[in-house]
């Protein structure tokens, strides 16, 4: 559904601005989301410095220096910091990323903006609630799945083959692309989303599978697949430089030499 | 990407928690309609068709300007003219339907109004299609070419 406002009780207020750590000498300004479900009021932007010098090279290293010096309570998600995860995936200065691949020094101006991903239920400060984005993954059924019984030793695959795996495997499953993406904001309870459709592509073109059929007709749909429009932020997003847009005009390649 | 304004909170999230369906079962909804390529490959070939048709019915508009009232229902009543009038307005108003169909699909979430929405759109490609072609062969059969 499109909202183009939002409800009255989401809307961000302007929130604390912090003091500025003590002798720092090179300080850099970060506006950042909070909310919590246990607190009255909006949502609301806080004010943070960080003393670069005492900081690390990523936004992530922001965070954790935001988090361990001045307040305990910011919340956000990471595992891996080094981009293989997906967990740390925020709008960081207006584009979705992953906050441990992004340094703060590439961010242009004087103050590093950091929310939520867009359109997602907070669970808090910058932590999405991304259930049904994991639903709709398990809808694609992202595993092999064959009736040939299991050879002994492997299933084959020639080199070739393999390589149309390529801009496939890597996804992470971070959720940037799909909450980048302005069909998945307005129908994204129906809509798959970029990040489950490249990996339906990528089940799709494998050779070992077999069930490429039923396969495109969980996905022929006017919502769950046509809903693209290939806008191409999700592409442009990618943290990991995936092009999901690319993968779901080969789906809708794929179902119109089904029928011609 | 828009910035600060895409953020639900609160009784978004309420309305979300107090639905007991499961994320598997939301995420199914009503399953695949196994439709979609048709209205697809049917933008597609009205799409390349009027790429041809639209430059030649821009061209003929434009050098039919001069020739006044009588020289251009002269223009329509000559038979390849139209027949691809017909053809250029069918292909025009079929894309057209297909088009609003996925802007109402986007956009209007209510399944009633988008239902009503989707048949008033039908009908509107297909009675401007009706009227237009209507008018050509009128004035191609009074010519009585
Ligand atoms: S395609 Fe890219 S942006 Fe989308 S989930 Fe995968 S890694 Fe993240
Ligand atoms: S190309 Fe498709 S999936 Fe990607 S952002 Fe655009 S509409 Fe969304
Ligand atoms: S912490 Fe794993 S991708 Fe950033």
């Amino acid at each position: 559904m499109v909202q183009l406002t939002l409800p009255r009780n989401s809307k961000i207020g302007k929130g604390k601005e912090w003091p500025k750590p003590d002798g720092a000498k090179k300080l850099k300004k970060c506006r950042i989301y909070r909310y919590s479900p246990e607190e009255e009021g909006n949502p609301r932007w806080d004010t943070y410095w960080v003393d670069l010098e005492r900081c690390g090279p990523m936004v992530l290293d922001v965070l954790f220096y935001i988090k361990n010096t001045i307040d305990p309570t910011l919340a956000f998600r990471r595992s891996c910091r080094e981009g293989v995860c997906g967990s740390c995936s925020m709008n960081i200065a207006g584009r979705n990323t992953i906050a441990c691949t992004q340094g703060w020094d590439e961010i242009a101006g004087s103050t590093i903006t950091i929310a939520p991903l867009p359109h997602l239920p907070v669970v808090k400060d910058l932590i999405g609630d991304l259930t049904n984005f994991y639903a709709q993954h398990a809808y694609v059924q992202p595993y092999l799945k064959t009736d040939t019984p299991e050879p002994e030793k492997e299933w084959k695959q020639s080199e070739e083959d393999r390589e149309q795996l390529n801009g496939l495997y890597e996804c992470i499953l971070c959720a940037c692309c799909s909450t980048s993406c302005p069909s998945y904001w307005w129908n994204g309870d129906k809509f798959l989303g970029p990040a489950a459709l490249l990996q339906a592509y990528r089940w799709l073109i494998d050779s070992r599978d077999e069930a490429t059929g039923e396969r495109l007709d969980d996905l022929e749909d006017p919502f769950k697949l046509y809903r693209c429009h290939t806008i191409m932020n999700c592409a442009q997003t990618c943290p990991k430089g995936l092009n999901p847009s690319k993968a779901i005009a080969e789906i809708k390649h794929m179902l119109v030499e089904r029928v011609t | 990407m828009g910035g600060g304004d895409l953020y639900l909170t609160g009784e978004v999230k309420m309305a979300l928690s107090q639905d007991y369906a499961t994320p598997t079962a939301r995420a199914r909804g009503l399953g695949s309609a196994k439709s979609g390529v048709s209205s697809y490959i049917g933008q597609l070939t009205s799409a390349l068709a009027l790429a041809v048709l639209v430059p030649w019915f821009l061209f003929s508009v434009i050098s039919a300007v001069g020739a006044g009232y009588s020289g251009a229902v002269a223009w329509v009543a000559r038979p390849w003219n139209a027949i691809l009038l017909i053809l250029t307005f069918g292909a025009a108003f079929y894309h057209m339907r297909i088009g609003m169909r996925v802007i109402i699909e986007d956009y209007i979430a209510k399944s009633g109004t988008r239902t009503a929405l989707l048949i008033l759109n039908s009908f509107a490609a297909i009675a401007l299609f009706a009227a237009t072609a209507a008018t050509v062969l009128k004035i191609w059969i009074s010519a009585g070419a």
